[in-house]
């Protein structure tokens, strides 16, 4: 179940800002490249402007932002908001201690780690990246916070692609997107 | 309207940089690792540490934030925002989708490549490139080149961290290298 933001009068400038470039990573993947929305500031603040505008006053402590293009979205909303960033990254970036979380690949398996005492007990968390496919990635993340003892209020993403259903595997949770594509 | 009091530069930067967790022998031993994952858990040392970029930025008519994958990616786009300029990620080799050019540097043992989306920036256009540290300055000088190749005034380089005795200063030709802990 997700919510989609396609009344307000800027999704139309995000939306059209998104590059499809198709057979990447390989051939049948329409990928959704965010880089060419980054190149137009004023399209890339308002996508920012959209998130803050919905979580900032919702006593949110913490955003977890997902290696490597939830980086790039997750600390201008934490800034914003008052939040401390924390980053979810592949297997052996993180020094010190790190938990981690295995998750299943259409072929194969990978690994989200986050640091021991990134997050406390108690605190409210986002997950940010640039897009939900089939929400594995996503799933990974929510259960690093949850281990830690934090609550996941929200799933946040720019763009959604509904067919592959990932709104279904984040444990009951929300997702708030702005833009959702074939 | 109440005026904003701001901190003075050195009580930012003492905030900034006890914020740095350094941990020893990680990549592997031997090496100090300045770790940024904690300033970023410190609202205030994550917004002073942008704030500090963006007042010497604001003025200076840049039009292009790049930032080196992975940390360039937290650091540079509150910037790029702050400023009004558009951010260009700065990525390892077969992330970015689409026509690219490349560049290779020498890392200590081999070589690595770094790539820039085609199109991502124009002849004319000023720059500054961004990552949270400079080590040897191996990555830095790639980007620049990158970036020089189609044109572009690479105006400075921005880093939070520098480890001087590593001399990365001098790998940076003729362009100046801004850091706020040395």
């Amino acid at each position: 179940m997700s919510a989609c933001k396609e009344d307000d009068p800027r999704i139309d400038g995000i939306q059209s800002r998104i590059r499809v470039v198709p057979n990447f990573p390989k051939p049948g993947i329409m990928f959704q490249d965010i880089t060419t929305l980054l190149l137009d500031p004023k399209a890339f603040k308002d996508t920012i402007d959209l998130f803050v505008e919905r979580y900032k006053g919702k006593n949110i402590t913490a955003v977890a932002g997902i290696e490597a293009r939830g980086f790039i979205f997750g600390p201008p909303i934490a800034l914003a908001i008052g939040a401390k960033f924390v980053p979810l990254r592949k297997p052996k970036k993180l020094p010190g201690k790190v938990f981690r979380e295995e998750y299943d690949l259409e072929y194969g398996s990978d690994c989200l780690e986050m640091h021991v005492g990134a997050v406390e007990s108690g605190e409210r968390a986002l997950v940010v990246d640039d897009l939900i496919a089939t929400g594995g990635t996503l799933c990974a993340a929510m259960n690093l916070l949850e281990r830690a003892g934090a609550e996941v209020v929200e799933c946040a993403c720019v763009i959604e692609i509904p067919d592959l259903k990932g709104s279904d595997r984040l444990k009951g949770k929300p997702l708030f997107v702005l833009v959702e594509s074939q | 309207m109440a005026a904003q009091i701001v901190d003075s530069t050195d009580d930012r930067i003492s905030r900034i940089s006890s914020s740095i967790r350094v941990i020893p022998d990680f990549p592997k031993p031997g090496i100090m690792f300045q770790d940024i994952t904690t300033l970023l858990l410190d609202p205030k040392a994550f917004k002073d540490t942008i704030d500090l970029f963006v007042e010497r930025y604001k003025d200076q008519n840049i039009n292009v934030v790049a930032g080196i994958e992975a940390r360039g990616f937290i650091f540079g786009p509150p910037i790029a925002l702050a400023i009004g300029a558009k951010f260009v990620p700065m990525r390892k080799p077969k992330k970015l989708p689409g026509e690219v050019i490349s560049e290779e540097y020498s890392l200590e043992y081999g070589t690595d490549k770094m790539e820039m989306h085609v199109g991502a920036v124009k002849a004319g256009e000023r720059a500054l490139v961004v990552d949270d540290l400079i080590a040897t300055g191996g990555t830095l000088s790639a980007a620049i080149r990158l970036l020089e190749r189609v044109g572009v005034d690479v105006v400075e380089c921005a880093c939070v961290i520098e480890l001087p005795e590593l001399k990365g200063r001098d790998r940076l030709g003729d362009k100046p290298l801004f850091v706020l802990v040395s």
